[in-house]
């Protein structure tokens, strides 16, 4: 007859909340799953929304008919001589024919139509001084406009790192519940079995024995939840419609490739909470049962 | 072993008795009789630490009650055997199981052989997968020296041992108990049966203690 097995049964299994923590556990990691893909995604968009609209720019020149190409050239020496623009090049008449087509139709005379000159800018590092670019181009070419997306492109950024804090406010207040969770039942089993904790006393049995027998089967219990929460959670998102047939934004949400990984340490986490505020929460019972 | 030094103890409706000192040495053998509602549970209680006595000091295997942390007091009662007197069990373990529980509780081995023999001294060899809310008074009397002796005691604390066992049985258990005082281990037993201590007498030098009056009084051979 070995010592552990016992060990492990000193504590009665029956109790009303025998299935509180396994169930709170379960529903708590699959909310922690989607909290999770969420942060994550909204991590992810927020970076390629910045990354992907920083490292191009529009001039736009609009001008009298006689006055274009000059102005067209004098950006284009502005910009030349601008630290920060790795490139600029006037787009071709035909390429903007194609990007008007579909409003305008295919036979389309731009010759007779007074269009804006447009001049394709890629960045590099962190772009150039905008505030001082634009007042240069103000002064050497009135007509043109220097457009770097930011206007528009703020806001997402914005939205989406907005959109990560929130989700991981959400992790943080499910782990708080998971804790309350925890500590209830800790309490309530520790209270239902003060006969047993008297008499283990009694035949010398110290508090971190005591609270181990108590903190085991909890902790165990959330561990087993959050290992069915958090693989329903992830069977879900799999679930969820094809990525790049659905709304653009919605296409994110999820994992990809190693950061499926990411969710396994849901339920370890919520075992270490459980074990952790299990145990306190034993110690603090146990100081008061004599 | 255990000694007391002018300790009085009181529930709140006035001393139960008062200015005790005694000494239990290694290897002695006591018997504390008196009559019911003497006073005899309240002394054992303090024995093993459960109470602290309202005034007076108790040393408990060389160490100060009242300072002890309530992990000192559970090394302490690890080489202290109790026997109840309400006997009180793990109901949810077998009697075998709950027998073994000062090893399994200290995390000490546990031969299962000399389990079996334990449980066959005892006559509980049968009702060694029994649960405890199963056992009659003697069943559960008998279990619970089993325990308080599993671990090899240094004292040996039992407080009326015997009240619910026939004639024979009493006499097979003290028989097992004087065994155990004869390798070293000191014996302190509460009990009102005045038969049972003389026929200790008869084959240990074993003293009497009487709590009457408010007192303890150690007796003589007057029994
Ligand atoms: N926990 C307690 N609170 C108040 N009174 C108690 C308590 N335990 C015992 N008593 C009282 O103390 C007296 C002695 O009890 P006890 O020590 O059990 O005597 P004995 O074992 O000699 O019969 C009794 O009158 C009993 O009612
Ligand atoms: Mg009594």
């Amino acid at each position: 007859m070995s010592t552990r097995p016992i060990a492990d049964l000193v504590v009665p299994k029956a109790g009303q909340n025998v299935w509180l923590v396994t169930l709170s556990a379960a529903a708590m990691a699959f909310l922690a799953v989607f909290a999770l893909a969420l942060s994550m995604s909204a991590a992810r968009l927020a970076d390629s929304w910045a990354q992907a609209l920083s490292e191009t720019a529009t001039v736009r020149i609009a001008a009298q008919p006689d006055e274009i190409e000059a102005q067209t050239a004098q950006v284009l020496e502005v910009l030349r001589t601008t630290p920060g623009i790795a490139a600029a090049t006037v787009m071709a008449q035909s390429d903007q024919a194609a990007l008007l087509e579909p409003w305008l139709g295919p036979d389309l005379p731009l010759d007779m139509l007074p269009l804006p000159r447009l001049i394709e800018v890629t960045e590099f590092g962190g772009g150039p001084d905008r505030q001082g670019l634009r007042l240069r181009l103000a002064a050497e070419a009135p007509g043109a406009v220097y457009d770097d997306h930011t206007r528009w492109r703020r806001p997402l950024v914005q939205a989406a790192s907005r959109l990560q804090s929130f989700a991981l406010l959400s992790l943080v207040l499910i782990g708080g519940v998971m804790t309350a969770i925890v500590t209830l039942a800790a309490s309530v089993a520790l209270s239902a079995n003060r006969q047993v904790i008297r008499v283990l006393r009694l035949v010398g049995a110290r508090d971190r024995f005591i609270a181990r027998a108590f903190v085991r089967r909890i902790s165990r219990r959330a561990l087993a939840g959050a290992g069915v929460g958090t693989a329903l959670g992830m069977a879900a998102l799999l679930a969820l419609p094809d990525p790049a047939s659905a709304v653009p934004v919605l296409a994110g949400i999820g994992f990809h490739g190693l950061s499926w990984l990411w969710p396994l340490s849901i339920p370890a986490l919520t075992f270490v909470l459980a074990w952790s505020s299990s145990m306190a929460t034993a110690f603090h019972i146990l100081r008061g049962v004599t | 072993m255990i000694s007391l030094d002018a300790v009085s103890h009181d529930y709140g409706g006035g001393a139960l008795f008062r200015d005790v000192t005694v000494q239990v040495e290694p290897g002695s053998f006591y018997f504390l009789t008196g009559p019911s509602g003497a006073g005899k549970s309240t002394f054992m209680k303090i024995c093993y630490g459960e109470l602290k006595p309202s005034s007076g000091s108790v040393t408990l295997l060389k160490r100060d009650l009242a300072a002890m942390s309530r992990d000192d007091l559970a090394g302490v009662r690890e080489r202290i055997g109790v026997v109840h007197q309400d006997c009180s069990f793990l109901d949810h373990l077998t009697l075998a199981q709950n027998v073994a529980l000062p090893l399994t509780a200290t995390g000490r081995p546990i031969s299962g052989s000399d389990l079996d023999d334990l449980m066959g001294w005892v006559g509980l060899t049968d009702r060694a997968d029994a649960k405890p809310p199963t056992l009659s008074g003697g069943e559960r009397q008998r279990a619970a020296l089993a325990r308080a002796i599993v671990a090899g005691p240094s004292v040996l604390l039992a407080d009326e041992p015997t009240g619910n066992l026939d004639w024979e049985m009493s006499q097979r258990l003290l028989m097992l108990i004087i065994e155990l005082n004869r390798m070293g281990t000191a014996v302190v037993i509460a009990t009102h049966d005045l038969t049972l201590i003389r026929f200790a007498k008869a084959q240990v030098q074993a003293r009497v203690m009487r709590i009457a009056g408010r007192k303890l009084q150690l007796a003589g051979a007057e029994l």
